[in-house]
C-alpha cells in the first residue's frame, strides 16, 4: 500500500492532535495566570485568606 | 512527603508548583523521542502508512477511559469519603479526558475512511466512544450550570457514576457485538498481536500522551484550588463591604 495514497489523512490526523493537545495547553497555561491575576488583584484590594499563600508567594513557588 | 499529606489544598499547591516543571520537562523529552520512533517505524503490511494515525489515536482511547476512570474514583471520593480534593480532581480531569477522546474520535475517523471506506459507522464500538464524549460534556456543562461548587460535585459524581458504565461497553463492545473496528491487540489474554516493531513505538507514544495527561491534570487542578481561593476572597469581599 503507497503511503503516498494515504498521506492526507495521516498529515490531519497530526494536525488534529496538535490542534487538540496545542489548545489543551494554552488554555490550562492561561486559566492560570487569570487566577494568579485575580489573586494579585484581590491581595492588591487586601482581601486576603487566613493559611492562604499571597501571590508573590505563589509566583515564587512556580 | 506522604500520599495523606497531598490532601490538604495547600501542601497540594506546593507539591503542584515543585512537581510541574520537572514533568513537563519529562514529557517534551519523552515525547521526541516517541514522536521519533514513530516516524522510522515499518508500515503495516495490510494497513501500510496508515498505521502511523495508530501511534495518536490508540493512546488518546486509552487516555479518555482512563480520565472517566480518575473521575470516577474521585466520585466515590466526593459523595464516601468527601475527600477535600476529590471534586477539584473530578473537574479538572473532565475538559482533558474530554479532548483526549475526542481526539481518538477524530483520528480514528481519520484512520477509518482509508481502511473501511467510511468516516463513521453507528457500530457499538464507535458510538460507545461517542456516548464518552457526550458524557464528558454533560459532566462540564453540570459543572458551569451549577454555582454552587460542593451542589455542582454531587450532580456531577452521580453523572459519573452512572457514566462509568460505558467503559465495560467500550472494552467489550468489540467481542460483544459485530462491528467494523478490530478487536483488542494490546491489551488481551495471550499477549499483544501487534509485532514490535510497531509495538514499542506505540507504547512510547502511550507514555508520552500519559505523562502529558499527568501534567495537563496536575496543573488543571492547581488552577481549581487557586479559582476557589479566588471564589472565597470574592464572597469575603462582597460580604465586607454589604
Amino acid at each position: 500500500m503507497e503511503a503516498s495514497t494515504h498521506i492526507g489523512f495521516i498529515i490531519a490526523a497530526y494536525a488534529a492532535a496538535i490542534a487538540i493537545v496545542g489548545g489543551l495547553t494554552a488554555w490550562v497555561m492561561l486559566d492560570y495566570r487569570v487566577q494568579l491575576r485575580s489573586l494579585a488583584d484581590l491581595d492588591r484590594k487586601g482581601v486576603a485568606r487566613r493559611a492562604a499563600p499571597t501571590t508573590k508567594q505563589a509566583k515564587e513557588d512556580a | 512527603m506522604a500520599l495523606i499529606d497531598l490532601a490538604n489544598p495547600t501542601r497540594f499547591l506546593n507539591f503542584a508548583n515543585r512537581a510541574l516543571p520537572w514533568l513537563g520537562g519529562l514529557t517534551v523529552l519523552v515525547f521526541a523521542f516517541a514522536i521519533n520512533q514513530a516516524m522510522v517505524a515499518p508500515d503495516d503490511y495490510q494497513q501500510g502508512a496508515t498505521v502511523k494515525i495508530m501511534f495518536l489515536h490508540v493512546p488518546g482511547a486509552w487516555l479518555g477511559m482512563v480520565g472517566w476512570g480518575l473521575m470516577t474514583v474521585a466520585a466515590l471520593g466526593t459523595l464516601v469519603w468527601r475527600h477535600p480534593l476529590a471534586d477539584v480532581t473530578a473537574k479538572a480531569v473532565a475538559p482533558i479526558g474530554a479532548a483526549f477522546t475526542l481526539l481518538c474520535l477524530i483520528t480514528g475517523s481519520l484512520w477509518g475512511r482509508p481502511m473501511w471506506g467510511t468516516y463513521w459507522v453507528w457500530d457499538a464500538r464507535l458510538t460507545s466512544v461517542l456516548v464518552l464524549l457526550l458524557l464528558y460534556l454533560g459532566v462540564i456543562a453540570l459543572w458551569r450550570t451549577v454555582e454552587d461548587p460542593s451542589r455542582a460535585a454531587r450532580a456531577a459524581a452521580i453523572l459519573t457514576l452512572v457514566g462509568a458504565i460505558d467503559l465495560p461497553i467500550i472494552k467489550f463492545s468489540v467481542d460483544w457485538w459485530n462491528t467494523l473496528h478490530q478487536p483488542a491487540s494490546v491489551f488481551r489474554f495471550g499477549g499483544p498481536t501487534i509485532h514490535p516493531a510497531i509495538l514499542i513505538p506505540l507504547s512510547l507514544m502511550a507514555l508520552a500522551f500519559t505523562l502529558l495527561f499527568v501534567t495537563l491534570a496536575l496543573a488543571a487542578m492547581r488552577n481549581e484550588i487557586l479559582r476557589r481561593r479566588v471564589r472565597t476572597l470574592r464572597l469575603m469581599q462582597a460580604s465586607a463591604t454589604s
